[in-house]
């Protein structure tokens, strides 16, 4: 049983659910053109995880074994719901920026991994510093990526301008790469290459290894 | 643990979760719709105030609504129809239900959206002596990618732009998005939009020359974006001409309605 310290800093860093077990990608790049949607989405992604790993831990001894993805995805789909219509109630803007992606958060990868690896285990209280410490890992990379985008791709910070634009009369000319998804692919990228500079363990083991290159024997 | 996994446990867990989780679901949606219908109102409405150049920081938008009267207009004969409860009118549902819309042959399609309502809903500014002092008109249209959904405002006298804008689309961020540009949305105001009773206004390649003779119906072109823009300069036309809001502006100039 590891501290409730390791518990919720663990997954920031040495354990990134996005950077080293690579889920949760899709909304990673979908959602972080403006910082301030960006965090919207890691607020609302982090409760679902840590009260979907709260409830499936709740009732983790009375879920049968086959229909225990069933179950799980039916918790998380109704807190999916519910965050959905308490962002429509009181941050309705954002909410329209964030569309589908809210309700996306059902597949997020990250929520149903942490049921079935950790929740579906661990008690209840572990579950939910868990979820809270994934949807932190998640969250860092996220900001991380959102703050590279808004500032170089359109020369703001949550909404509030820091570059002037050359369209604006200003001097700066933006980066019209950076606001669209594919650059968040680069940006995740280089945050997992220079998060394994730091923390060597976590490299893979090579799949293959190029053989020598041997030259064709004549007439063998 | 055996037990869980009888067909007797199955089934009570799976009804149980469900019934539990559904009065979680349907509680939320319940307490919190009022509120959300709040927000889409106020969300509406600050678009409009935005698009006719009205909106201000700081004031209520309640407030700054309420010199808007919202009337329905009846787009085949151009004139004010009460038929249509305007609270109530959704005229995007409208506009797909081919009850209450008509389908557009290919050379009628400007704007490229295959059908148009049959009713539409304008905003009538008034000044304080009950004139209409401004003319607030939903506009949309394709243009690269998405449909854009925007208003344009124009004065009393149904020729003059007061404003532009677009509270929904899904253009390229930096090019086509570039709509959204304040500075961009400020060339608008003070152009005109008939010229020998046609519709002329329209986007340009390149900035207006003001010394240009046609400069009052020309729009500055949004670099990088000539779809977009193309589908700007489209729409405006298709909405203001003889399909869009035309009768009805030579109805209100004429005083029939």
């Amino acid at each position: 049983m590891e501290s409730v310290k390791e518990t919720l800093t663990g997954p920031i860093f040495k354990n990134n659910p996005i950077a080293l077990q690579i889920l949760g990608i899709c909304s990673a790049l979908a959602v972080t053109s403006s910082l301030q949607v960006t965090l919207v989405m890691c607020v609302a992604l982090t409760v679902v995880t840590a009260f979907s790993g709260l409830f499936v831990s709740v009732i983790r001894n009375h879920i049968p074994g086959s229909i225990r993805i069933i179950v799980q995805m039916v918790i998380i789909a109704s807190l999916v719901i519910v965050v959905d219509q308490f962002l429509k109630a009181y941050a309705y803007a954002i909410s329209k920026q964030l569309s589908v992606f809210v309700g996306l958060i059902i597949t997020n990868c990250i929520v149903m991994g942490r049921a079935e690896a950790f929740a579906m285990k661990n008690p209840p209280m572990a579950s939910f510093i868990d979820g809270v410490g994934n949807g932190l890992g998640y969250s860092v990379v996220l900001i991380v990526v959102a703050v590279i985008r808004e500032l170089f791709g359109a020369g703001k910070l949550m909404g509030f301008e820091i570059l002037p634009l050359v369209t604006d009369g200003g001097w700066y000319n933006p980066n019209g790469l950076l606001l669209l998804p594919p650059s968040a692919f680069f940006l995740i990228g280089l945050f997992i290459w220079a998060l394994r500079s730091f923390h060597k363990e976590q490299e893979e083991a090579p799949d293959f290894k190029l053989a020598k290159h041997t030259p064709v024997q004549e007439g063998a | 643990m055996s037990s869980n996994d009888s067909i007797k446990k199955t089934l009570i867990v799976a009804f149980s979760l469900c019934i539990v989780c559904s009065v979680i679901v349907s509680t939320a949606a319940v307490l919190l719709k009022p509120t959300q219908e709040i927000n889409k109102t106020l969300d509406r409405k600050r678009n409009i105030l935005a698009a006719a150049g009205m909106l201000q920081e700081g004031v209520s938008v309640e407030d700054q609504f309420a010199q808007v009267t919202t009337r329905v207009v009846d787009l085949r004969t151009g004139t004010f129809s009460d038929t249509v409860d305007p609270e109530k009118f959704d005229q995007r549902k409208a506009a797909k239900d081919p009850a209450e819309s008509m389908a557009l042959s290919a050379a009628q399609d400007q704007a490229k959206i295959s059908r148009r309502e049959n009713y539409a809903l304008v905003y009538l500014v008034e000044d304080g002596q009950g004139d209409i002092d401004k003319i607030i008109l939903p506009i949309h249209g394709y243009g690269l990618w998405s449909t854009l959904y925007g208003f344009i405002a124009l004065e009393a006298d149904g020729n003059t732009v007061a404003g532009l804008g677009f509270y929904e689309h899904g253009e390229t961020p930096g090019l086509g998005g570039e709509v959204d540009n304040p500075r961009w949305k400020a060339v608008w105001p003070g152009k005109e939009v008939y010229r020998d009773d046609e519709v002329a206004i329209g986007l340009i390649k390149g900035a207006v020359d003001p010394s240009n003779a046609s400069a009052a119906w020309q729009i500055d072109g949004l670099a990088g974006a000539t779809l977009t823009a193309r589908g700007v300069t489209n729409l405006v036309q298709f909405w203001l001409g003889e399909n869009g809001f035309e009768p009805f502006l030579n109805n209100l100039k004429s005083g029939e309605v």
